[in-house]
């Protein structure tokens, strides 16, 4: 472990080259497919949030199970649609950073649907007075729950980002690990365990999760700051 | 400020990596040994200096690689399972299948060698002896072609092992490091190829305890994916990566390849 530690600050420190390009591959997949899924998952949540209609209990229910997608299979699926004998095939997608951007986004949307959908609906049942009374439309509504609702939903978005930047069994299938071109954190440290060095796997490891803590760190001090300036 | 900043930082980040395709390129799917040792390491940077070829690869199972190249993605197969890969240019996915260069598989082991299989060249009697002791044996069961082979082994010794699989034969389902890693982990026995043991940096105690053996022996074979089969494929520069590999150049690069001052490849390639 001291070993493993030593010889993450040496990495970081050296600057390497091929280091910095997996963190920033590794960045540049998780926050895209996190900001697609925000897209697509926050409104999904916010209009199960305040919609009143028969099957809602059964639509919450397999909401929540998505959440459990195992990585593996998320994989293989988009592996069948992006395969050259796939329907996509044609695109030529499969092995790049694209491939590995819609694995975690179907991967995560409905952590970002499901977990905004309780964090709006509790918001809701707070102003829904409110907003009969001022006689919102249903978009209209959306867009004042999201508003409203948005420092919470930053740890929504947040719990997506993690699932996404700690998964290994989507990317590999869909990535392929290819060396200077879909090699992430995760996969690398895969590959590092399997060549059987521990400690540079290990400190593999303890990068990822600083990079993990600065993301959030990042975020914090947004929400910070945006508190600041709404009570000026 | 540091919200726009942290905004442009973000969106940079998002933006960025978007342009990385290559003009010239290719996509082998190969076996795990090959790239763990860092053999592609070595070769490709060669390769590429000569033909301006990049070569990317993806190292999975041979059985993994097999299914892959079979649904057209990659443009050569880079394994070591020769009949599994003469059915694939039997069934017109591969335009031909070239010997290339061979190493061999060794029996690692724990130090304190419950079965007593040390020094042993014949490793039928090696297996035997393991499976009439029942000491652990660490067993892929992945279909690769390091599991293919194995199992041919223990057929020749006329023993099921998978009747006692989840007793004393253990099959992980995985690579061969993460074998090696529970193999090592639970004192069992594994076979392995030997370039990946050779490289394996978490041997501990483990050490080769069975060697020598003419039906050890490991060849890999090249396939360049057929145009025929698969239009996306890259022909020409497959073929090209193919015929490197066999020519003079790419025999000589492979031998001079080592890991820890020792050889691990063996070309041997038809001179054309």
């Amino acid at each position: 472990m001291a070993e493993a530690i030593g010889l993450a600050i040496a990495l970081v420190l050296s600057g390497d080259a091929d280091l910095l390009e997996i963190v920033w591959l590794s960045l540049h997949v998780s926050l895209t497919a996190t900001a697609i899924a925000c897209l697509i998952g926050l409104p999904i949540g916010a209009l199960v949030a305040i919609a009143r209609f028969r099957g809602r209990s059964a639509v919450l229910i397999v909401m929540n199970a998505l959440m459990g997608l195992p990585p593996v299979v998320v994989g293989l699926l988009v592996y069948l649609q992006l395969s050259r004998s796939g329907p996509l095939g044609f695109l030529g997608l499969l092995y790049t950073p694209t491939a590995m951007i819609i694995a975690q986004t179907i991967l995560i949307t409905p952590i970002i649907a499901a977990l905004s959908r309780q964090v709006l609906e509790d918001l809701h049942s707070e102003y829904a007075e409110q907003f009969r009374s001022l006689c919102l439309t249903r978009m209209q509504t959306v867009q004042a729950l999201l508003w409203d609702g948005r420092y919470a939903l930053l740890t929504v978005g947040l719990a997506g980002f993690g699932r996404a930047v700690a998964e290994v069994g989507a990317v590999i299938i869909v990535g392929g690990n290819i060396d200077h071109l879909t090699r992430v954190m995760t996969t690398a440290i895969a590959l590092e365990t399997s060549k059987g060095d521990l400690p540079l796997a290990l400190a593999l490891g303890i990068i990822l999760l600083v990079i993990a803590l600065g993301v959030n760190a990042c975020v914090q001090s947004v929400r910070m700051t945006a508190a600041r300036h709404a009570y000026v | 400020m540091l919200n726009q900043t942290i905004t442009m930082t973000a969106c940079a980040i998002m933006m960025g990596g978007a342009a990385i395709a290559q003009d010239q390129s290719i996509i082998v799917q190969s076996t795990t040994s090959t790239a763990n040792s860092g053999l592609y390491d070595y070769l490709l940077p060669i390769f590429q200096d000569e033909t301006g070829i990049q070569v990317n690869v993806v190292a999975v199972g041979t059985g993994q690689a097999i299914t892959n190249t079979e649904n057209c993605d990659g443009d050569v197969l880079l394994v070591h399972a020769q009949p599994a890969e003469e059915a694939f240019v039997a069934a017109g996915y591969g335009t031909e299948r070239r010997d290339l260069m061979y190493n061999d598989f060794v029996i690692v082991g724990p130090a304190d060698d419950p079965a007593g299989v040390v020094g042993m060249t014949d490793v039928q009697g090696a297996l035997a002896r393991i499976a009439a002791t029942g000491a652990l044996f660490a067993s892929r069961g992945d279909d690769s072609g390091t599991h293919k082979k194995e199992m041919q082994l223990w057929g020749n010794t006329g023993v099921d092992p998978t009747a006692a699989s989840g007793d004393w034969y253990r099959e992980t389902g995985s690579g061969m490091g993460a074998t090696l890693n529970t193999g090592v982990g639970m004192g069992a026995y594994v076979m392995t190829d030997r370039a990946t043991w050779v490289s394996f940096e978490n041997k501990q105690a483990h050490d080769i305890q069975v060697e020598g053996d003419t039906a050890l022996m490991n060849q890999y074979g090249v396939i360049p994916v057929s145009p025929a089969r698969c239009p996306s494929v890259n022909a020409d520069a497959a073929r090209t990566f193919a015929d490197w590999l066999v020519s003079d150049a790419g025999q000589d690069a492979i031998a001079a390849f080592t890991v820890a001052d020792q050889q691990l490849f063996f070309p041997n390639a038809a001179k054309n």
